[in-house]
C-alpha cells in the first residue's frame, strides 16, 4: 500500500487516533473524559483478550466459549460483592478493599478452576481439527450461557460498586471517575506483571518459544500440553477479572456482557495479532478509545466503527498490528 | 460388499425422497395452519442449510455471518414491503436490494479474510454478524428495531384470495384443502426452494465441487496446481450468501412478519449448524435431514422437557434443568456429543458404511 | 560395537499416504552415521519417528535397548537426545542466548560446555543478545547445533545441515561435527554425498521408504558404481 504507512510505528496508532478525535470532539473537557473513558475500558477488554491471544498463539486453539468465562466472572463478582453488602458501602477503605479483592479473587479462582476443566474436557479432545474445535468450543458457549441464565435469570442485575471507588476526583478542571483510574491501573499491572513472566521467567521463556515452535519445544525436552494447561487457566481467570471489573464498570450486568464484550475481544484479538499481549494491549487500547469518541460523536455508530477499524487493518496488516513472530 | 453398497445411500436418498414428497403435498396431507408453518420453515431451512454446508462441509470454510445474509434477503424484502406496500415490484426491488447488499458484503469480507487462516474467518464472520445484529436493534426506524416489523404480502398470497371456486362462488376445496391464496404461497415458497436447492445440488457434483473439495483436503497442494484458492474460496462464500438471502426473502414473504428472532439471531446461527452437523457435513442430502430432524426435535423436545420439568418438580435443581426455556442447554450438549462422536452426521455416516467417500 | 539406536521394521504414515515401509539399521555407539537418500526418499519422516514427532504404525525405536516407539517427544529428548530440524527450528523472536537457554534442562549454562560450544561457533557469542530471526542461514544452523551440544547429548539428529549453505560454512561444519562426533554419537541425514563422506563412518542409504544399503562409508565411497546405482547420481554430477 502507500509506502509510508508500512513505515510507521504501529505503536504511535493510538496517539493518532486521539489528536484526530481532540480536533472532532473540539472540547478539551470531554476529550480527556472520553480518552480516560476509552484508556479504561481498553484495559478492561485486554484483560480479557490477553488470555485468548496466548490461548491460540501457544497452542492454535481458538476458544470460542471464551465469553462465558467473562459473563461467570461478572456474575460471581456480583453475587459476591452483593452478599459483602457492608463491605462494600462502609466507609472503611480497608473493607471495600477486602470486598472488593474477594469478588475479584471469586472470579478469578473460578475462571482458572473453568478453564482447567474446559481445557481437559472440551478442547483436549479436538487439538489440531479447527473446524471441530470452533464447533466444540461453540456448544460449550451456549451451554454455559444457558447455565447463567438457569443460575441467575435474565434480569439484569445491579452490582454494587465499593464505596473507595465510586466519584470522581478532578484534575485539572475535568472530573475522572475513580474506577476507571483503577481499572486502568489494574489492567496496567495485568500488563507489566505479564510481560515480566513472559520476559523474565523461564516459564515465560517457554511460553514465547512455544508461540513461535511448538513442536521444538517437545523436541528439546519440555511438556508443551502441561504447559498449554497453565496457560489456559491463566488466559481464563484473567477473562473471569475483566468479567468483574467490567460489571463495576458497568453497574448493570445482564447474561449477555459476555457476547457483547467478545466481539470486541475478538476484533482486538484481529487488529494486534494473534499471539503476542503486546498486540491485545495495542488493539484493546485502539478499540477502547474508538469506541468512547465514537460513541460521543455518533452514537450508534460505535460498533461498527470499530468494525470497520478491523476491516481497514486487515487490509492493511493481515496478520494484525504486533503478531507474534512464527518460526 | 456390493450389497451394502447400495443399502445406506438408499435409506438417505429414500428418506430425502420421502421428506421431499411430503413436502410437496404437506398442505394435503398436514391441513393445520401450524403444520404448514413448520413445513414452509422446512422448506426454507433447507436452502439456508445447504447453502451454509457449501460453505462448512464442501469447502471448509467456518463462517458464523450466515444469519446476517439471510436477515438481509429478510429485512431488505420486509423493508420494502413495508414501505412501498404489498406488491411483486416491492419483494423484487427489496429482495434485490437484500440479496446485492448480501453479495457486496460477502465480497468484502471474503477478500478481507480468506486469504488468511480460516479461524481468522471464523472471528470476522462472527464480528460481522454481531455488528448486523446490533445495529438491526438500533436503527429501529427502519427495522422495527426488537420488535420488528409486520406487513402485507403481495394480495395473491392472502388466504382471503380465492384461487378456485365452486358453483356457489365459494372457496373449492379440494380434499378438505381450501383452494385460496396461502396455499400458493407455500408452493411459491416450496417450488423456490426445490429450484434453489437444485441449483446448489449441480455445483457440489460440477467441476467446481471438486476443485472446492480439493482445496479442503490441501489446500498447499491445491494452490500448487495451480487453483486460485482465494478466488473458489469468495466465490463459494458468494454464492452461500446469495442463496442464503434468498432464503431470507421467502421467509419475508411466507411470514409476513421480519424480527431479529426470526431472521437475524444468533439462536438461528446455531439452528443451521446444528442441522448442518446433524444432517452430515459435505453432503447435500444431509440437509434435508438435518433440518427435518432438528425441526422435529426442536418440537417435541420442548414438550418433553416440560412433562420432564413437572415430573422432577420435587427434586432440586432437576426441574430447571429441565425448564422448556432450557433447551438450548440440551441442544448444545447434544451437538458436542454429535460432533466428538458422530462428526460425519446423519447421512455422512450411513453413507460411510458403504465403504464410499 | 554395540547399537545405541536400532530401527526395527518401522512403518509410518503421513496422513493417508504410507511413507516410511519398513525401515530397519542399526546406528553404533560413537561417531557419525549417515542416512542418505534423496528429496522424499523419507529420510525427514525417519528422524521425526524416531523423535516421536510422528508415529510409527508398525515396528520399533530401540534406543539404548529400551522401546521408545510410543514415547512422547519430550520424554524421548529427555533421554538423551538431541533434534535439528531441516528448518533448524529456531525461536526467531528469542534471542540467541534465550535460545540455547532453553536447551538447557534446569536453565542454566554449564560454564565449560558453554565455552566449548563458543569456541566452536564464536558468531553465537558475537550475536549473543540478538533476536534470531536476524542471523544470516548459516549462523541460524549453528545455533541449531550449538543448542543440540549446550548439554550432553547421547545422540544428536541433524536433519541436512548443508542446505543452501556456502562451501565455505560447510568446511567449518564438517570441522564441528568432527569435534561433536568425539562425545556423541551423531545420526545425520544428508543428499549431499561429498559432506556424507567426509564424515560419517557407517551408512544407510534409503530410497522409496525403504533401506536398500548399508555398510561402511569407506565402502561406499570407493565403489563409484554402488554410488550410481544407490543414489542415481554419481559424484561429478553432484559437484
Amino acid at each position: 500500500m502507500i509506502p509510508l504507512l508500512s513505515r510507521i510505528n504501529v505503536n504511535i496508532l493510538p496517539v493518532i487516533l486521539a489528536v484526530i478525535a481532540f480536533a472532532l470532539i473540539g472540547s478539551a473537557s470531554s476529550w480527556v473524559t472520553l480518552t480516560v473513558a476509552g484508556l479504561a475500558m481498553g484495559m478492561m477488554i485486554f484483560l480479557m483478550a490477553s488470555g485468548l491471544s496466548l490461548i491460540f498463539g501457544l497452542m492454535d486453539v481458538l476458544n470460542f466459549g471464551h465469553s462465558a468465562f467473562v459473563s461467570f466472572g461478572a456474575f460471581i463478582a456480583a453475587s459476591a460483592l452483593a452478599a459483602l453488602g457492608a463491605w462494600v458501602t462502609g466507609d472503611s477503605v480497608f473493607l471495600n478493599a477486602a470486598a472488593l479483592t474477594a469478588a475479584v479473587g471469586a472470579a478469578v479462582a473460578f475462571g482458572a478452576v473453568a478453564g482447567w476443566f474446559f481445557e481437559r474436557v472440551i478442547v483436549k479432545p479436538v487439538y489440531k481439527d479447527h473446524l471441530r474445535q470452533i464447533l466444540i468450543t461453540m456448544g460449550a458457549l451456549v451451554i454455559s450461557e444457558q447455565l447463567i441464565l438457569m443460575i441467575w435469570g435474565g434480569v439484569p442485575i445491579s452490582v454494587p460498586r465499593p464505596a473507595f471507588l465510586t466519584g470522581s476526583i478532578v484534575i485539572g478542571g475535568v472530573a475522572i471517575e475513580v474506577y476507571r483510574i483503577f481499572a486502568f491501573l489494574l489492567g496496567l499491572a495485568v500488563y507489566i506483571a505479564l510481560y515480566l513472566v513472559l520476559n523474565r521467567t523461564r516459564i515465560g521463556l517457554l511460553i514465547r518459544a512455544g508461540v513461535e515452535n511448538r513442536e521444538m519445544v517437545e523436541a528439546l525436552g519440555f511438556r508443551i500440553d502441561r504447559l498449554f494447561i497453565a496457560v489456559f487457566m491463566a488466559g481464563s481467570a484473567l477473562a473471569a477479572m475483566g468479567g468483574a471489573m467490567w460489571a463495576g464498570y458497568q453497574g448493570l450486568i445482564t447474561p449477555m456482557i459476555g457476547s457483547e464484550m467478545m466481539i470486541l475481544v475478538f476484533i482486538v484479538v484481529i487488529i494486534g495479532g494473534l499471539g503476542s499481549i503486546e498486540g491485545s494491549l495495542l488493539g484493546a487500547i485502539l478499540v477502547g478509545l474508538t469506541a468512547n469518541y465514537v460513541a460521543f460523536l455518533a452514537p450508534k455508530l460505535s460498533l461498527a466503527t470499530n468494525m470497520m477499524l478491523m476491516m481497514a487493518i486487515l487490509l492493511w496488516r493481515p496478520y494484525g498490528l504486533r503478531p507474534a513472530v512464527k518460526g | 460388499m456390493a450389497a451394502r453398497f447400495h443399502t445406506g445411500r438408499l435409506i438417505v436418498y429414500g428418506l430425502a425422497g420421502l421428506i421431499g414428497l411430503l413436502l410437496l403435498f404437506a398442505p394435503f396431507l398436514f391441513p393445520d395452519v401450524r403444520a404448514q408453518e413448520v413445513a414452509a420453515r422446512i422448506c426454507i431451512f433447507i436452502v439456508l442449510v445447504a447453502s451454509y454446508d457449501l460453505l462448512i462441509g464442501y469447502t471448509g470454510i467456518v463462517s458464523f455471518a450466515h444469519t446476517m445474509f439471510f436477515g438481509l434477503g429478510a429485512y431488505g424484502t420486509a423493508i420494502a414491503l413495508k414501505t412501498m406496500g404489498p406488491g411483486w415490484d416491492a419483494i423484487l426491488l427489496g429482495g434485490a436490494a437484500g440479496v446485492l447488499s448480501a453479495l457486496v458484503l460477502a465480497v468484502l469480507i471474503g477478500l478481507l479474510s480468506l486469504r488468511v487462516k480460516a479461524i481468522f474467518f471464523a472471528m470476522v464472520t462472527l464480528a460481522a454478524a454481531s455488528v448486523a445484529l446490533v445495529l438491526a436493534s438500533q436503527l429501529s426506524d427502519f427495522t422495527g428495531g426488537e420488535d420488528g416489523m409486520t406487513y402485507e404480502a403481495p394480495k395473491l398470497f392472502s388466504a382471503a384470495t380465492k384461487l378456485l371456486t365452486d358453483d356457489e362462488g365459494k372457496t373449492l376445496r379440494i380434499f378438505g384443502v381450501a383452494m385460496n391464496g396461502k396455499i400458493l404461497a407455500y408452493y411459491f415458497v416450496f417450488l423456490s426452494s426445490l429450484a434453489l436447492f437444485l441449483l446448489m445440488l449441480r455445483i457440489t457434483v460440477s467441476p467446481l465441487g471438486s476443485v472446492l473439495q480439493a482445496i479442503r483436503e490441501n489446500e498447499m497442494r491445491a494452490e500448487a496446481i495451480g487453483y486460485r484458492v482465494v478466488a473458489y474460496r469468495t466465490g463459494i462464500f458468494c454464492t452461500a450468501a446469495v442463496a442464503a438471502a434468498l432464503a431470507g426473502v421467502l421467509r419475508a414473504v411466507w411470514l409476513k412478519y421480519v424480527g431479529p428472532d426470526v431472521a437475524l439471531s444468533f439462536a438461528i446461527m446455531i439452528d443451521i449448524l446444528l442441522m448442518t452437523v446433524i444432517g452430515g457435513m459435505g453432503t447435500m442430502v444431509g440437509a434435508i435431514l438435518g433440518v427435518v430432524v432438528m425441526s422435529l426435535a426442536q418440537f417435541y423436545l420442548k414438550d418433553l422437557m416440560e412433562i420432564g420439568a413437572e415430573a422432577t418438580a420435587a427434586l432440586p435443581i432437576v426441574p430447571h434443568l429441565l425448564n422448556p426455556d432450557r433447551w438450548l442447554l440440551w441442544l448444545g450438549l447434544i451437538f458436542i456429543l454429535l460432533v466428538y462422536f458422530f462428526p460425519a452426521g446423519i447421512a455422512g455416516t450411513l453413507m460411510k458404511k458403504d465403504g464410499g467417500r | 560395537m554395540s547399537a545405541i539406536l536400532r530401527l526395527d521394521d518401522v512403518h509410518t504414515d503421513i496422513g493417508q499416504y504410507h511413507v516410511l515401509h519398513g525401515i530397519s539399521f542399526d546406528v553404533p555407539e560413537g561417531g557419525v552415521f549417515v542416512l542418505l537418500g534423496r528429496n522424499g526418499a523419507g529420510k525427514t519422516t525417519t528422524l521425526r519417528t524416531i523423535m516421536g514427532l510422528w508415529r510409527a504404525r508398525r515396528g520399533a525405536v530401540i534406543f539404548r535397548h529400551r522401546d521408545i516407539t510410543a514415547l512422547r517427544t519430550p520424554d524421548i529428548a529427555r533421554l538423551g537426545i538431541a533434534y535439528v530440524p531441516e528448518n533448524m527450528g529456531i525461536f526467531g523472536g528469542l534471542t540467541v542466548e534465550e535460545n540455547m537457554r532453553l536447551a538447557t534442562s534446569t536453565g542454566a549454562f554449564d560454564r565449560t560446555r558453554l565455552d566449548r560450544t563458543l569456541a566452536l561457533f564464536p558468531a553465537m557469542e558475537k550475536f549473543w543478545t540478538t533476536q534470531a530471526y536476524a542471523l544470516s542461514g548459516g549462523q541460524k544452523q549453528m545455533l541449531a547445533i550449538s543448542r543440540a551440544i549446550i548439554e550432553r547429548r547421547d545422540l544428536i539428529l541433524i536433519d541436512e545441515p548443508t542446505k543452501g549453505l556456502a562451501p565455505a560454512i560447510i568446511r567449518n561444519m564438517i570441522d564441528a561435527f568432527r569435534e561433536i562426533a568425539r562425545e556423541t554419537t551423531i545420526l545425520l541425514v544428508e543428499q549431499n554425498f561429498l559432506f556424507a563422506r567426509s564424515l560419517g563412518s557407517g551408512v544407510a542409504v534409503i530410497d522409496d521408504g525403504r533401506i536398500v544399503h548399508t555398510g561402511a562409508m569407506a565402502d561406499l565411497a570407493a565403489d563409484e558404481a554402488l554410488q550410481t546405482r544407490l543414489l542415481s547420481l554419481s559424484l561429478a554430477a553432484h559437484q
